[in-house]
């Protein structure tokens, strides 16, 4: 199999219109993806001015599956979220601020300079952070989901990985064991057709998509740049992991369009590849269904628009003031004290509205 | 008190937390309704359930990630190793996930890894493998290794109330072959604690899991003045009964079953070097395996082991110094 039939599957797909959102939903799924944008933006600004130690990872392109697919959970479901997936980490609830900050390595960084880039989770808001080792978190995952079977409690648990985690054995070890007891948790596949530099046909010899039938549960495919395909996808599989129906393998079409690192550039994709998902940016892409499908004006995509640049400029300047960690925290907080229940996320999709706490203010009320 | 065997203790101790918190669940290789491949969770599906009870398919790293999963939530997961051996196939989800989430991201992870280790019944080199230092180079991991059946029950219970995961290495020698008075209902052995098991003024013996019951029969059958230390938790170390003994005696025996480099053995003796130095009247000995895997055939397989002989004489060598 070629990328380029790869490719062409998901090309064919007509744009998503979902009978699950409202006004409101739309422009905050895509507020969240411009706040992404915006924030990755700033956040490689700041890398390029020397001020994020290390390396500089981010999730261009991919916007829409992250958004997309956390936007369904409700408040008490639990992700681990990987690194090209910020949007999900906003919808949740976590600021701009607090998310620069940890690319500074600051002391208010969601995790106190203990960790880099995208490699933090909040707790608080529900959120296990990822490992470098993947998929390692897929299989937290399936332990989160165990717990809610045994607990009898209606919670679903999601998680990401690329493509190229599915050639490791991990996977297949959750895979199997989520199918075996038909665990309620949600595996968020990004196709970004390149693990690093390895291209899709030096990956697998089959779309690993397919393999779900294996696993006795469904895998479909959606174009990973149509945010409400993904979430409808999302959708039907949160609420049947909800109902006690097993996990599902959802695979998103996209393309990276940054290297794997900010050092990595990408010399090794063919230009045409990038120009042709160019034209299919998934923010530009639903800005335009917006305003020709559901009556959205361009004043009210500026506003949107303005009111993201004046938070993320907000959120750089609160980032840009903390302080480093002390030094000397570096030799406290290996061994833990006593344990604490994980905290709830944001829920902003208006299923959850009456429900949901509200952490942060990165969406439209 | 009820007198029980080493593997009985251990069974009780997990069949009791298991009673008292329904939190707690085992996780394993063929742990239902078979028992577990020494018998530990015997009648435990009966008692129980499949649910809290479950068998898992052949695959450690989900094992373990799962149990971290479960963990985070407010589970007490206790996992099985079928053999100690087998945590090198779930190695990252221990080091990459598990030991580090608390440092990293503040989340704890009360979990347990229950590990039968050891040789001498000719297991070979992948049934017999006593891998305590392969954690000791993971920070965030507690690591516990019970000699007697009143320690296995009461590590065992406080390392399922512990809120990190901890690492309980359970010697499949002393199964069946150690027995001893173990407590009723609730009883716990706090967490980085060494114990004196015999005092004496002339030698330290520092042991722990199989070399505990050798040192104390070789400071009997020598019938001189020494001192057996079981260090019981191997991280964190217990520093101060360690530099206490060591100070008392002047000189220091180290016996473990592990390989030698980098061993338990090295620590202890460095940490000696470090903090006692002027209190030593001999260098620091180690009894060890030597740096080999466990071979099968048993004269090969008792020539790496150490024995109640090496013992004996590492320790008259020493008090002869």
């Amino acid at each position: 199999m070629s990328t380029r039939e790869l490719r062409g599957a998901a090309e064919t797909a007509p744009r998503m219109r979902s009978e699950n959102l409202d006004r409101r939903d739309r422009a905050n799924l895509l507020r969240y993806m411009m706040l992404m944008r915006a924030s990755e933006e700033r956040a490689l600004t700041l890398y390029r001015q020397g001020k994020v130690p290390g390396s500089f990872y981010d999730g261009r392109g991919q916007e829409a599956i992250s958004v997309g697919s956390s936007f369904v959970l409700g408040p008490r479901d639990r992700m681990c979220i990987l690194h090209r997936d910020l949007g999900a980490h906003f919808v949740r609830g976590v600021t701009p601020e607090r998310y620069l900050a940890n690319f500074m390595g600051r002391a208010g960084g969601v995790t106190r300079g203990r960790e880099g880039n995208m490699h933090f989770g909040d707790w608080r808001l529900g959120c296990i952070g990822m490992v470098s080792m993947l998929p390692d978190m897929a299989a937290v995952a399936t332990g989160l989901a165990l717990t809610f079977k045994m607990r009898r409690e209606p919670r679903v648990a999601m998680t990401y990985f690329g493509e190229g985690s599915t050639a490791n054995g991990q996977w297949h070890e959750a895979m199997n064991f989520a199918g075996i007891h038909r665990l309620p948790v949600v595996f968020m596949l990004e196709n970004n057709k390149f693990a690093y530099s390895t291209p899709n046909e030096l990956e697998f010899a089959v779309d690993p998509v397919e393999r779900a039938a294996g696993y006795g549960f469904p895998g479909v495919s959606v174009d990973g740049n149509d945010v409400e395909a993904v979430f409808e996808a999302a959708r039907v599989a949160v609420d049947r992991a909800r109902a006690g129906d097993g996990p599902t393998l959802i695979e998103c079409h996209t393309m990276r369009m940054h290297g794997h690192g900010a050092h990595d550039d990408m010399s090794y994709v063919p230009k045409e590849l990038f120009e042709e998902w160019e034209q299919r940016d998934p923010i530009a892409s639903y800005t335009a269904q917006l305003i020709a499908d559901h009556g959205f004006t361009e004043a009210e995509i500026d506003e949107l628009r303005e009111s993201v640049k004046s938070e993320v400029d907000e959120g750089a300047r609160l980032a840009l003031a903390q302080p480093m960690p002390e030094p000397g925290e570096a030799v406290e907080g290996v061994y833990a004290d006593e344990w604490q229940p994980l905290g709830d996320g944001n829920a902003p999709w208006s299923r959850w509205r009456d429900t949901a706490p509200v952490n942060g203010k990165g969406r439209v009320s | 008190m009820s007198e029980m065997t080493y593997l009985e203790a251990i069974s009780d101790g997990l069949r009791e937390e298991m009673r008292r918190d329904d939190s707690v669940f085992c996780l394993g290789e063929d742990i239902g309704v078979f028992g577990g491949a020494f018998k530990v969770t015997a009648g435990f599906h009966e008692e129980f359930g499949a649910e809290r009870v479950l068998d898992m398919p052949l695959a450690e790293n989900i094992i373990i990630g799962a149990a971290v999963g479960a963990a985070v939530e407010g589970m007490r997961p206790v996992c099985e190793m079928q053999f100690a051996d087998f945590i090198a196939c779930g190695f990252d989800q221990l080091v990459n996930v598990a030991a580090k989430l608390h440092y990293r991201q503040g989340v704890a992870v009360p979990m347990v890894v229950r590990l039968p280790t050891g040789g001498g019944f000719s297991g070979g080199p992948f049934h017999s493998q006593n891998p305590e230092a392969w954690f000791l180079q993971a920070p965030g991991l507690k690591v516990v290794a019970p000699a007697t059946a009143e320690d296995a029950k009461g590590l065992l219970v406080s390392a399922i109330r512990d809120p990190n995961p901890v690492m309980f290495l359970e010697h499949k020698h002393l199964y069946r072959r150690i027995r001893g008075d173990v407590p009723e209902g609730e009883h716990t052995v706090p967490i980085g604690e060494a114990r004196v098991v015999r005092a004496g003024g002339e030698l330290s013996v520092f042991a722990y899991g199989s070399t505990v019951a050798m040192a104390q029969q070789a400071a009997e059958e020598l019938d001189e003045d020494i001192e057996v230390v079981d260090l019981r938790t191997l991280c964190p170390l217990d520093r101060d009964t360690i530099l206490a003994s060591a100070r008392k005696t002047g000189k220091v025996l180290i016996a473990h079953e592990a390989t030698r480099s980098c061993g338990v053995g090295a620590e202890v003796a460095a940490l000696i070097g470090e903090e006692a130095f002027e209190d030593l009247d001999a260098p620091v000995r180690r009894l060890t395996a030597p740096d080999v895997p466990i071979p099968f055939s048993p004269p090969l397989e008792q020539h790496v082991l150490p024995g109640l002989d090496d013992m004996k004489e590492a320790a008259r060598e020493l008090l002869a110094y």
